[in-house]
């Protein structure tokens, strides 16, 4: 057994701590050890967007971070979106404009987008495919995906009032 | 930016874009894929695979691995059944059975480098990837052959020594790569070709694609101390994998229950089986759950592409513009085992046109790559690449508009199709009507290295068995289960025709996905056949329901069942007012009223309407790059009637920007040696959000009068267009006719002569 490591950190504003070994990956320190398995696997060589978190409201690709690296940040999965409230408007709009298909990119759009419209609450098309650019989805050609993102400023921007 | 659904024909729920049953579950992560799967004291499996494209196994020894501290079990071909063993016709099934299983592990060939060859179980997944540097395989190195036009040569190394040339039932004395030979003919082809004025003959190329689903292949399996085999995974079909696994262990398939979990993209390539049979066989050995999971280079490596083909067209027309001939020979790349599209390719090719002479031949043929599985539309948009570039030469020479050039000669009701079949009511041509009326069409591109090009495509889609049942709950809403795999939201799209019969609202509908002990046999999600086939089960089973509600209403009423009407929600009675319940009382008296109501239907209809799209594509080639820059993209496909308009659009924007992808990125870089040198995300490029502009979509619905609310399949055809009308809109742009894919960069620099 390798020597484990006591990591220390928060994840969706709760305190967590696991163990793990230094190889470990975010990603699976999160899906395997925490069960947190809304934060998707496409690729595990940072290409795809699937495992995509924030890490003190930074995005990553969480298979390129490790999970010693966690230790004292705090970290936002997919599962800390929608509040007990009910969904998140990027999660609103995701729904109502049909923009997933199998679903597998969609925590990563979802995590990438709300973090876009938290910096720049009206982004244009050209902007949003540029911050878009690395989740990848192959089921939906990104229109409904744009199209809900720029939904979700609208709807974000009216609860703002 | 529009989207237009041209509706012919209105319903309450049919036709409406309610939220997806399954959505919330998506959009919060809780919806569980097959990699989001564990069970108690679950092992983890990792699969050694060959590092050669063509090598003899001499020997496998593993003892090394399964003394690694934390390797629970090894296993390799000698796991697998033989399966020649009590097989008592060794003819055509076994070897058929053979290449199945050799897929799954190598027994004593590696055909691809990829190909599995062991499998270990081990605590962690880093313990049975270490595991794997420890099994020693001895190779004897052979030569290897990984391009179609190489290896239909004489004396180019042969994959199977025991291979025969099937040519319509003749097979052949030699050994072969050319695994069979199809042809198909209307007409007198000579005759055809005098009769024309103008003849464009043109051979093209393809190369090698990945489907590129986000998620990669998974399967747990569990081998229960009672002989009971479960296998959780992500599939298009829970009862091929059921079917598949049970004749790969050659173990009864009522001892194998596969439950399907939610799926992250399969486009034709998780039809087929590739970690479960290791999965079970793997718990066999161990006693534990195993689950194993691919990385990206693996998918790549070991799993289905689509064919690379090579292709020769030629085609005739008068002055006037009507295509007289068509002759097409097409080779297509089965992989490692035979088993092409190229049947489907050639079936395709000329769809679209009403011509009279005709012959088409195809070859499917072996090399040392991983053996081809379905890809949306397979073989369609291979062919219909050559078919409607030469389509689109042949307009250009005879100064014709290229959408009018393929009005004049579009197939309708009653064409007969080179391969045989005679159109019933289709909509190729009022896919190009609602092409040229569109606004993209009518619009004015400007500019130097700008073109716009147009194509069209076809995919048959299929039918096959589907199974639904419904259950009416107390409330007055309806539980629905049925058997297909849902990749894009066709629960939604099975439930809502449940609700139109039964005057419910999509939500008062809940589907659920089965796994394979709880519902009826039901066939893959593809083909395009899910909304179609499996949405024909849930309106059968829906008025099942109707039916027996009919009879407890009658029951309860005293009166004759054949006199009980149901119109918007309520029951009654011909002839008496008065009497009337609505669905949700009655939904509420069926405990007390002689017991609960559950519907149920199977299908296996033969009427699924085929598919026609035509697509509208502008580029701006940057002459110093070479790169194609996709201006503006217009899809119009004849949808029948679409169910749910939203995914209806999505099915055809994501297969036109797979399309997109095919056209202008995607290749498998192979070395002469058959190794793949761009295993990952980052050099395999699919198209990204910057990438693409919006994807217009013009629905067009023309009724399926196979389907009771005229459904066609839409999965499919989005892919066939793309990389013609892409080629055609380079050849205005700058004048250069591409006939490889990919029209990459460089390929570009290098027919405009600029590298
Ligand atoms: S899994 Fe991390 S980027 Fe693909
Ligand atoms: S919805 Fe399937 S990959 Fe995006």
């Amino acid at each position: 057994m390798a020597t484990k490591h006591h990591v220390v950190t928060r994840v969706n504003g709760e305190e967590v701590e696991f163990l793990c070994e230094a190889r470990h990956s975010l990603l699976e320190a999160l899906r395997e050890t925490l069960g947190l398995t809304g934060t998707k696997e496409g690729c595990l060589d940072g290409n795809c967007g699937a495992c995509t978190v924030t890490l003190d409201g930074r995005l990553m690709d969480s298979c390129l971070v490790l999970a010693v690296e966690a230790h004292g940040r705090e970290i936002q999965t997919i599962e800390g979106v929608a509040s007990p409230q009910g969904l998140h408007p990027v999660q609103q709009a995701f729904l109502e404009e049909a923009a997933l298909q199998c679903g597998i990119c969609t925590p990563g759009f979802i995590v990438s987008a709300k973090a876009l419209l938290e910096r720049e609450p009206n982004p244009t098309e050209e902007r949003i495919r540029w911050w878009l650019a690395g989740n990848l989805c192959r089921c939906t050609g990104y229109d409904k995906i744009v199209r809900a993102v720029v939904d979700a400023a609208a709807r974000m921007a009216e609860v703002k009032g | 930016m529009a989207n237009k659904v041209l509706v012919r024909q209105e319903f309450k729920v049919v036709g409406t874009r309610p939220i997806r049953h399954d959505g919330t579950d998506k959009v919060t992560g809780r919806a569980l894929y097959g990699g989001d799967f564990s069970l108690p004291g679950m092992l983890y499996g990792k699969v050694l695979r060959s590092p050669h494209a063509h090598a003899r196994i001499l020997s496998i020894d593993t003892s090394a691995a399964e003394a690694l501290p934390g390797v629970r079990g090894v296993v390799t071909a000698k796991d697998l059944p033989r399966p020649e063993e009590g097989i008592a016709d060794v003819g055509e099934g076994a070897v058929n059975l053979r290449f199945l299983s050799d897929n799954i592990l190598a027994s004593n060939k590696a055909l691809y480098k990829g190909h599995a060859v062991a499998a270990v179980a081990a605590v962690d997944a880093h313990t049975a990837e270490a595991a794997l540097a420890l099994i020693k395989v001895d190779y004897q190195v052979l030569p290897a052959v990984v391009n179609v036009r190489e290896a239909m040569k004489e004396g180019a190394p042969i994959l199977h020594e025991s291979l025969r040339t099937d040519a319509q039932g003749q097979k052949g004395t030699t050994p072969t790569n050319i695994a069979s030979r199809i042809q198909f003919a209307k007409g007198t082809l000579e005759q055809g070709f005098a009769q024309a004025d103008v003849v464009v003959e043109r051979e093209f190329e393809t190369a090698t694609v990945h489907q590129g689903y986000i998620e990669p292949h998974n399967a747990t399996g569990l081998w229960s101390s009672d002989g009971q085999v479960t296998i959780w995974c992500s599939t298009q079909g829970a009862f091929t994998v059921r079917d598949l696994v049970s004749q790969i262990l050659r173990y009864p398939v009522s001892k194998i229950k596969v439950v399907p979990m939610e799926i992250g993209g399969g486009f034709g390539g998780k039809t087929v089986v590739y970690l479960e049979p290791l999965a079970a066989l793997l718990s066999r050995k161990t006693g534990k759950p195993v689950k194993l999971v691919m990385t990206r280079t693996e998918v790549f490596e070991g799993t289905g592409p689509t064919p690379a083909a090579s292709m020769k067209v030629k085609m005739g027309a008068t002055r006037e513009g009507k295509l007289t001939a068509a002759e097409a020979s097409f080779a297509f790349e089965a992989g490692a085992y035979p088993g092409s599209a190229v049947g489907a390719g050639c079936m395709c090719a000329f769809a679209p046109y009403d011509i009279e002479h005709g012959k088409i031949d195809g070859y499917d043929v072996v090399v040392n790559k991983p053996k081809a599985a379905a890809y949306r539309a397979p073989g369609a948009t291979q062919t219909g690449f050559a078919v409607e570039s030469v389509v689109d030469e042949l307009a250009e020479k005879l100064g014709l508009d290229p959408i009018a050039f393929r009005m004049k000669n579009s197939a309708r009701e009653g064409t007969r199709r080179i391969d045989g079949p005679i159109f019933g009511v289709i909509g190729a041509l009022d896919c190009l009507e609602a092409a040229r009326a569109s606004d993209h069409w009518s619009s004015r591109l400007e500019g130097p290295n700008r073109g716009r090009g147009v194509a069209s495509g076809f995919w048959f889609n299929i039918g096959l068995q589907s199974s639904c049942t419904i259950s009416v709950n107390a409330d007055g809403t309806v539980n629905l289960v049925e058997g297909s795999a849902d990749i894009g939201g066709t629960r939604a799209s099975i439930a809502m025709q449940a609700a139109e019969v039964l005057c419910l609202r999509a939500e008062e509908v809940k589907p659920t996905v089965a796994d394979t002990d709880s519902i009826g046999y039901t066939q893959v999600t593809g083909g395009s056949r899910t909304t179609f086939a499996t949405g024909w089960a849930a309106y059968e089973a829906a008025h099942d329901v109707l039916r027996q509600m009919k009879e407890r209403v009658a029951k309860i009423w005293e009166a004759n069942p054949a006199d009980v009407t149901y119109e918007e929600g309520v029951f009654g009675v011909k002839g008496d007012p008065k009497m009337q319940m609505a669905f949700r009382e009655l939904a509420g008296k069926l405990n007390h009223t002689g017991g609960p109501i559950v519907g149920r239907a199977t299908v296996d209809p033969k009427g699924q309407g085929g598919a026609f799209a035509t697509h509208i594509a502008d580029v701006e080639v940057d002459p110093e790059t070479g790169k194609v820059k996709v201006l503006r993209y217009t899809t119009v496909q004849d949808a029948g009637k679409a169910v749910h308009p939203s995914y209806v659009e999505g099915q055809m924007q994501g297969g036109a920007v797979q399309g997109i992808g095919w056209a202008l990125n995607e290749e498998y870089f192979m070395t002469p040696g058959g190794t793949m040198a761009n295993t990952s995300f980052l050099d395999y490029r699919m198209p990204t959000t910057l990438d693409l502009p919006m994807i217009e979509t013009v629905i067009v619905e023309v009724a399926n009068p196979g389907h009771p609310f005229g459904v066609r399949g839409v999965g499919e055809v989005p892919i066939v267009p793309p990389p013609a009308a892409l080629a055609n809109a380079i050849r205005r742009a700058v004048g250069v006719r591409m006939t490889r894919l990919p029209m990459s960069p460089g390929a570009i620099l290098k027919e405009m002569g600029t590298v």
